[in-house]
């Protein structure tokens, strides 16, 4: 009984994981401009890797050889990340002074 | 609040070598533990002159918390924005909208760039010379001001609240 | 159930990483390409978690580790010499 659960948990981390991080990437490739195509992946992908991320550790952690919690650092390690190499992307885009869709409302000089 | 002594230098620094440690060699077995509880007095201080000033925590709890609603509005950030990706492209409304940092403290300012860049539709862009404004881009918004209200009492509060 | 979500994971994953690379091709600017990019290795990682519980080792978790660290040192390199024109200052 209980490890049909735990199955079912796995796979379901497994798939919504899968799903966030598919939904990112398509974000990258459907949205008009570089800072929408930015929401994607920081946000959508980074949640969609700790999701299988949180499969694996349930996976892992119920086959007998107790616990196993190493993957959450690589989770910890994107979590933190991924802001920094966004808002750097952000950045060089300002910089570069990369096309924007026009309807964007306000200007981004600082 | 937690404070530092000769030698615990950086107590922070610590446990976070020390729980990284662990993680590491994946095991809580005595010997793993001795050698991160080594390994988290040993690192801080040999590498005391690297870091320049230490972040000041007033309420650690309150920053587990804090963490805890961060952790949980990522999850509802990211149904939001799997909503508009999904949604034709065309109907949204993104800005760029300056916001006034009332944050002095790096850590707490570099701390709130990035949670804004995890929740809701919002990416931090920029900072200005003088740290006191960010630039934030947002995907799909109808009232900015809202927003950056919605912003400070949220996230900004709580961490002047831990940090200053 | 893990036997079917496994293969769909898979399926899923590497539509995004032809979706990433459709975007490294089409541009059309550098920081859309460096983009690209860094979601190509956060995906590759979600993909070597995805290997070691199909193979069911654990063996795979510093490869993603290391992928990890190299991404982000990388996506920094890369836009730090778009930005100031070198990267070691």
């Amino acid at each position: 009984m209980i490890e049909t659960v735990i199955e079912f948990l796995v796979a379901l981390f497994l798939l919504i994981g899968a799903a966030f991080a598919f939904v990112g990437s398509l974000g990258l490739a459907r949205l008009p401009d570089f800072y929408m195509r930015l929401h994607g992946p920081t946000k959508a992908t980074t949640l969609g890797v700790g999701g299988m991320i949180l499969g694996s550790v349930l996976y892992f952690s119920t086959r007998g050889d107790g616990l196993s919690l190493h993957e959450l650092l690589v989770s910890l390690f994107l979590f933190i990340t991924a802001p920094v190499s966004a808002h750097m992307l952000a950045k060089a885009a300002l910089h570069l002074r990369v096309r924007i869709v026009e309807r964007t409302r306000g200007n981004p000089d600082v | 609040m937690i404070r530092s002594s000769r030698f615990l230098p950086h107590p922070l620094l610590s446990l976070t070598l020390f729980i990284v440690w662990l993680l590491l060699v994946n095991s809580l077995s005595a010997g793993s533990m001795l050698l991160a509880l080594v390994l988290a007095v040993l690192v801080p201080m040999f590498s005391h002159r690297f870091w320049p000033d230490h972040p000041r925590i007033h309420r650690p709890l309150q920053l587990m918390a804090y963490g805890l609603r961060l952790l949980r509005d990522i999850g509802i950030a990211n149904l939001h924005v799997a909503r508009l990706i999904l949604r034709s492209p065309a109907r949204l409304r993104p800005a760029f909208i300056h916001m006034s940092l009332d944050l002095r403290d790096d850590t707490a300012i570099t701390l709130l760039a990035s949670t804004v860049s995890l929740t809701p539709g919002t990416v931090s862009a920029d900072i200005s010379l003088d740290r006191r404004t960010l630039l934030i881009h947002v995907l799909d918004v109808d009232d900015p001001d809202a927003l950056i209200a919605d912003i400070k009492q949220r996230y900004e509060a709580p961490l002047k609240e831990i940090f200053e | 159930m893990i036997a079917l979500a496994v293969p769909v994971a898979f399926a899923l994953m590497a539509l995004a990483l032809l979706l990433n690379l459709w975007r490294v091709v089409r541009g059309p600017d550098l920081p859309d390409r460096i983009l690209a990019l860094d979601t190509m290795y956060v995906n590759s990682i979600a993909l070597l978690v995805l290997f070691g519980i199909y193979l069911d080792t654990m063996i795979y978790f510093e490869a993603a580790l290391l992928i990890a660290m190299m991404g982000f040192v990388g996506t920094v390199a890369i836009v730090k010499y778009l930005l100031r024109g070198d990267i070691i200052e």
